[in-house]
């Protein structure tokens, strides 16, 4: 037992260090994500044919492709074209690409949630669509985002353990260097998930605690 | 052509179709400044659509909607021409995330540049005028029918509109909540407003109505003054709906 605690001691710097790389590449992928996700998806609402014609095959591609294949397909083909990626950014952009195509799906249904009757009667004050985008769309289309959010941020840390395919040293990848001197598996995929699971509970737990305190009175308990 | 300039709101001719489905079929009338006309009908006969070319959130095919000197359909101020007319609907349309007050209050402060203090002093005497000083700090999820519809009427007043426009205002209100609403109506048609109100509510419309149109497939019926539309209607069609309201909501007037 008392190995094991020291093994778990002195590999624990290691693994933080991979859990520092696995979050920056979480908070890029969430930033490109939320970012283009959102261009999309006002294209999508308010786009002409072209542009919406356009994201929607955008999203029907990127999420029918399984985000390995994407990793790799990131990795690999740019060089052949004489293009060099790093590891690190080949993982962020790959996952990046899915990421836009489940947020801008995301933000859609949130603007869609904001019923019509609420639209018309913001046009009629002499609201335009700018106006009425952002004082009554945008404020209830962020409360309804935060659940489908917090998804998917679990969603892309998770997703982020791939880039160990393409050697990123992340949190997987380092648990492996870590593996292949002291062999004992089990104890270090243990410490890794439990890594995981406090970025993933801890962050969604906040944001459940942000969901409840945004919460509009009166709603949930009829909604009219 | 003269008239335009007396009147109001003075609507010439106005067509709309809806792909094949022709709504509109040449509807013309005016509104002079104090004056509340009522529109019957039955459903599906372009009422609610001529409401909605008069603040342009349809778009007519054709003719003309004057209020005063501005030409609505062709005007490219249309935001602030929709500041000149109340919109009271079905649905009220509150905004889900702020209170009776901030509701009132948005307008004000967005559309109107009204600084805040003052804003909120407007806005609470519109919401005194609908009578609902108790609920300025409720959501609209925690407000009866009743309440949210006087919301959206203090919110319309608060843009000191010439004209207001109610579209069934109270059709989705439970029969007990409907009264509440009709009083507020009735005590702004009192107070001058110029109304222009589709409604099936003929107990208000005998009360209040200068004027009652009544359409029917895109056209204009029949127009007269409620005692004689009441009395002696002079088209058979008009006589069998009013017949089937009474049938329905009881005789106009004995609310």
């Amino acid at each position: 037992m008392s190995a094991r605690l020291e093994l778990i001691r002195r590999s624990l710097p290691a693994l933080l260090g991979g859990t520092v790389i696995t979050i920056q590449m979480t908070v890029l992928i969430l930033l490109f994500g939320v970012f283009f996700g959102l261009i999309f998806a006002f294209g999508q609402v308010y786009g002409n044919k072209p542009i919406r014609w356009f994201v929607n095959i955008y999203e029907k591609l990127f999420r029918s492709i399984p985000e390995l294949v994407l990793l790799l397909l990131v990795f690999y083909g740019p060089p052949s074209i004489g293009i060099r990626i790093s590891p690190f950014n080949a993982a962020v952009l790959g996952l990046s690409l899915r990421a836009t195509a489940y947020m801008s799906q995301i933000f859609r249904g949130t603007f869609k949630s904001v019923g019509s009757d609420q639209i018309t009667a913001a046009y009629s004050l002499g609201m335009g669509k700018y106006k009425t985008f952002l004082f009554v769309i945008l404020p209830q289309a962020i409360r309804v985002f935060i659940p489908p959010f917090a998804n998917e941020y679990a969603i892309i840390l998770k997703d982020t353990s791939l880039a160990y395919a393409l050697g990123v040293a992340e949190l997987l990848r380092q648990g492996q260097y870590i593996i292949a001197v002291a062999y004992d598996p089990l104890t270090i995929f243990l410490v890794i998930a439990v890594i995981y699971f406090i970025l993933t509970f801890g962050v969604t737990r906040l944001l459940k605690l942000l969901e409840n305190k945004l919460k509009i009175p009166g709603i949930g308990v009829e909604i009219g | 052509m003269e008239d335009k300039n007396r009147s109001l709101l003075n609507i010439i001719d106005l067509k709309k179709s809806f792909g094949d489905n022709l709504v509109l079929d040449g509807i013309s009338f005016s509104l002079d400044t104090g004056e509340n006309k009522v529109i019957i009908g039955p459903s599906g006969t372009g009422k609610s659509t001529v409401l909605n070319c008069v603040n342009r959130l349809v778009v007519p095919d054709g003719g003309e909607i004057w209020l005063e000197d501005t030409e609505i359909i062709s005007c490219n101020n249309i935001n602030e021409i929709r500041q000149e007319i109340g919109y009271v609907f079905q649905g009220f349309g509150l905004f889900h995330h702020l209170t009776a007050l901030r509701n009132v209050m948005l307008g004000l402060i967005r559309v109107k540049k009204v600084p805040k203090k003052e804003a909120k002093e407007q806005a609470i005497a519109k919401l005194e005028q609908v009578g609902l000083l108790d609920v300025l700090d409720s959501y609209p999820a925690q407000l009866s029918g009743g309440q949210k519809q006087r919301v959206a009427i203090a919110r319309a007043l608060a843009m000191e509109p010439k004209l207001m426009l109610f579209d069934e205002p109270t059709s989705a209100l439970d029969p007990e909540l409907i009264g509440e609403v009709l009083n507020v109506m009735k005590n702004l048609a009192r107070e001058g407003m110029t109304m222009l109100v589709v409604t099936h509510e003929m107990g208000f419309a005998r009360a209040v109505s200068d004027e009652i149109i009544f359409m029917e497939k895109g056209k204009i019926v029949e127009k007269s003054s409620p005692e004689k539309m009441f009395k002696q209607p002079e088209n058979p069609r008009t006589r069998e709906f009013l017949f089937k309201l009474d049938e329905l909501y009881g005789k106009g007037g004995e609310e």
